[in-house]
């Protein structure tokens, strides 16, 4: 166990174990930039690691400098890279490092390094560490839905390791709590368009296609299930046109055109009928005045394309 | 908002978020005009003292930037050179020296003196030395070393490792690209597949993710798009699509969102906004002229259609429109003589010819100006939250973006009514697919193509 080294407390020049190192100065130069008032703990660790890394000592010892040195700032992936190399040269278990990164994950969600190394052990301990590892993503997003590391490392595990059956499922549940999660539509996306399971987008489409416009029915100002509904159809507009689910919501009279315009073209088609795409577009030009200019050029675009 | 139900997570914090900016909006419509001019001024002093200091010494808290120092410099050294304010010429020469402490023997800089060489940290540092100028800077970096550096991070796949052993997204790609473009050491062996990577990046909503898979992010859009154009395969990426997801980003407050539903933060006035700078550009290098406006006087910034949008801020920027009255052009521009050697297609050749921007680039002054603008110096992400170096960089790199946003020629002057506030909030104009100060670029760029 590394615990005592992560309380700090005691420095290593008064260790015995630490005895026949000698720390490693930074060279930062006469007339350093930037200089950090680097804390006398924060900088002693990081002098006694510069010299193990130099030394490239690949002991227990040394995974505890990483350790401790990590836990003073989580965003040194030189520390992180060797850290991985130790492990290696000592055949440590792994299941036990996934606690550490736990451990560094609770204050420091949102660290490229701590997902980078996560991805390295799980690749280690192959499908056995799979549903625990979803598990433990989800217990993330729990906190933050959106974590944008959270879900590239939950895709990358499904990718990697498997684990679709429940995908789609938990994707519903979030977007039960919250429907405007768009992270959640991403994944669900993800999940249609790449399980092996669920044959893909062609076969999973109508349904997908019912289950956005019940969305957008609830909440028709969200701009998720209408992206999702492009997606739906992406590279073939002609059939999200004829889509009867799709045209019965866009003709609604009390709907926000906006994104009806924004499902029935894309810029580089022709547009099935010109006048009212124009007509559309001068609507959008008041109604969504922020984006005038947008809609405008839009307009432009019809008349350069008719 | 229209459901029955409680709101969700999402709606509760955008309500807050808009709460927060409409009251702050509110307060300034009411204000007297003399203290309307006040709260449109860019802080100039407060900044750069601000910036000057981060640059000679920063707190114990920075502990967690210890492994972004190159990064730290960037964000410093730009900010000043947009300001067109002057680094201490003793500041320059440690700053020189401290990245190339930072520079590996055997290529690519890390995030400190010792440390791994690192892609983002290499842009961040070449950015600072370009920034920086001059022969001492310029020829401080070992080219050779950094193309062998670049060619072990290159993937299979097409994509970069940030580090040995590290992570492969967009964001690598991009500052891999963008550094052996500026330094002229880009050849076919980097680009081989990165076009391939970046368009399996582009997901359904049209924007670009960091990872095939992942969510559309205004970050990762960014530097997806400036890579396809760095390596001519821009046309490969459905334009039209990512157009349209980057307009919507923009929210009811003015600034710009990083992804669908989430909050609005002032770092995305670039990411997002700097989107706009460079399909701008896309369209004058091809020779397309950006599609007018009707009979052109709707190119003026001044017309109605091109303020701001929502009721609530509408009002505000006429009244601040027609009471402008600081129309002294800075004099420092001399485009005359500007001689234009860039051969990703900088165009100067057309004089002051105008186009609209896609997006409210009035609004974003605003947000930017009034909500992320700490009055004791620096920028934030938005009102409540701090400022820092980071948000200082990209809301300033933002604002010139947006003032320039109605020229196709990218260093020309700007009308006065393209900037909010008075003509002094004027900032330098940048290369958006490198995002340095534009003559910096010009200066560099003579420098790697002649040596």
């Amino acid at each position: 166990m590394e615990s005592s080294e992560e309380d700090g407390g005691v420095p290593l020049s008064r260790m015995a174990e630490w005895r026949d190192v000698t720390p490693l100065r930074q060279d930062d130069g006469p007339n350093p930039v930037v200089p950090i008032t680097y804390k006398e703990e924060f900088r002693e660790t990081m002098d006694y690691f510069r010299a193990i890394y130099k030394a490239d000592e690949r002991s227990p010892r040394a995974l505890r400098l990483t350790r401790r040195a990590i836990h003073l700032n989580p965003g040194n992936y030189t520390v992180w890279h060797f850290r991985r190399l130790v492990l290696e040269a000592l055949n440590t278990d792994l299941d036990e490092e996934l606690d550490f990164i736990q451990r560094i994950a609770n204050s420091n969600s949102k660290n490229y390094q701590l997902w980078h190394h996560r991805r390295w052990v799980i690749e280690r301990l192959g499908s056995n560490a799979r549903s625990k590892e979803l598990h433990l993503i989800k217990s993330i997003l729990s906190l933050d839905a959106k974590n944008y590391h959270a879900w590239s490392h939950r895709q990358w595990v499904l990718q990697a390791l498997g684990g679709w059956e429940d995908e789609l499922d938990y994707c519903r549940q979030l977007l039960e709590q919250d429907i405007f999660n768009n992270s959640a539509w991403n994944q669900r996306y993800f999940v249609v368009t790449r399980s092996p399971f669920l044959g893909g987008l062609p076969a999973m489409r109508a349904s997908e296609v019912r289950y956005s416009v019940e969305a957008i029915v609830v909440n028709p100002n969200n701009e998720c299930p209408w992206r999702y509904l492009r997606g739906l159809y992406k590279d073939d507009i002609e059939s999200l046109v004829n889509d009867r689910e799709i045209l019965s919501i866009c003709l609604k009279p009390s709907q926000e055109l906006r994104d009806a315009v924004v499902a029935l073209w894309t810029s580089d088609t022709r547009p099935l009928d010109a006048d009212l795409a124009t007509a559309i577009c001068d609507i959008l030009e008041h109604v969504d005045s922020l984006r005038a200019s947008y809609w405008i050029w839009r307009k432009n675009k019809l008349r350069i394309a008719a | 908002m229209e459901s029955l139900t409680s709101p969700t997570v999402t709606q509760r914090d955008q309500l807050l978020v808009e709460q927060q900016v409409f009251s702050l909006f509110k307060t300034f419509y009411n204000m007297p005009p003399s203290s309307q001019s006040f709260m449109l001024e860019l802080q100039r002093e407060n900044h750069v003292e601000y910036l000057t200091n981060g640059l000679k010494q920063l707190g114990p808290s920075f502990c967690v930037l210890d492994a972004n120092r190159p990064w730290i410099c960037y964000w410093i050294l730009h900010s000043i050179a947009l300001m067109d304010e002057f680094v201490d010429p003793e500041l320059e020469d440690n700053t020189i020296d401290f990245l190339s402490r930072c520079e590996d023997p055997n290529g690519g800089y890390g995030g400190g003196p010792g440390q791994m060489p690192h892609l983002a940290t290499t842009y961040a540092a070449v950015n600072s030395l370009v920034t920086l100028g001059g022969d001492k800077a310029l020829s401080s970096v070992n080219r050779e070393k950094l193309y062998s550096f670049m060619q072990q991070m290159k993937d299979a796949s097409g994509g970069f490792r940030m580090h040995d052993g590290g992570e492969i997204d967009v964001r690598a790609c991009y500052t891999a690209i963008s550094v052996a473009s500026l330094l002229n050491i880009l050849d076919d062996k980097l680009v081989q597949n990165v076009g391939n990577y970046i368009l399996s990046c582009q997901t359904y909503e049209g924007g670009i993710s960091g990872e095939p898979g992942s969510e559309a992010h205004g970050g990762y859009t960014f530097c997806g798009l400036a890579t396809m154009i760095l390596i001519n395969e821009v046309d490969r990426l459905d334009l039209s699509s990512l157009i349209d997801w980057v307009v919507f980003r923009q929210g009811v407050e003015g600034g710009f969102q990083g992804r669908t539903n989430k909050l609005v933060d002032g770092c995305y006035s670039f990411w997002q906004g700097g989107i706009f700078a460079l399909i701008k550009r896309l369209n004058s290098t091809k020779g397309e002229r950006s599609i007018p406006l009707g009979d052109g006087e709707d190119s003026d910034p001044e017309s109605p259609r091109t303020t701001a949008s929502s009721d609530a801020t509408e009002e505000g920027l006429n009244k601040d429109l027609s009471q402008d009255d600081s129309h002294s052009q800075k004099d420092h521009h001399d485009t005359s003589s500007r001689v234009n050697v860039a051969d990703i297609g900088h165009n100067s050749s057309k004089g002051h010819a105008k186009v609209n921007p896609l997006f409210n680039s009035l609004a974003l002054q605003q947000y930017i100006l009034l909500c992320s603008q700490d009055l004791n110096g620096g920028l934030r992400d938005k009102p409540g939250k701090s400022r820092d170096h980071y948000h200082t960089c990209y809301c300033l790199s933002g604002l010139s973006v947006c003032q320039r946003s109605w020229l196709e020629d990218e260093d020309a002057p700007p009308l006065p009514h393209a900037v909010l506030g008075p003509y002094s909030n004027l900032l330098e104009p940048i290369h958006p697919l490198y995002n340095v100060v534009l003559d910096r670029y010009q200066e560099a760029h003579e420098f790697y193509t002649s040596s």
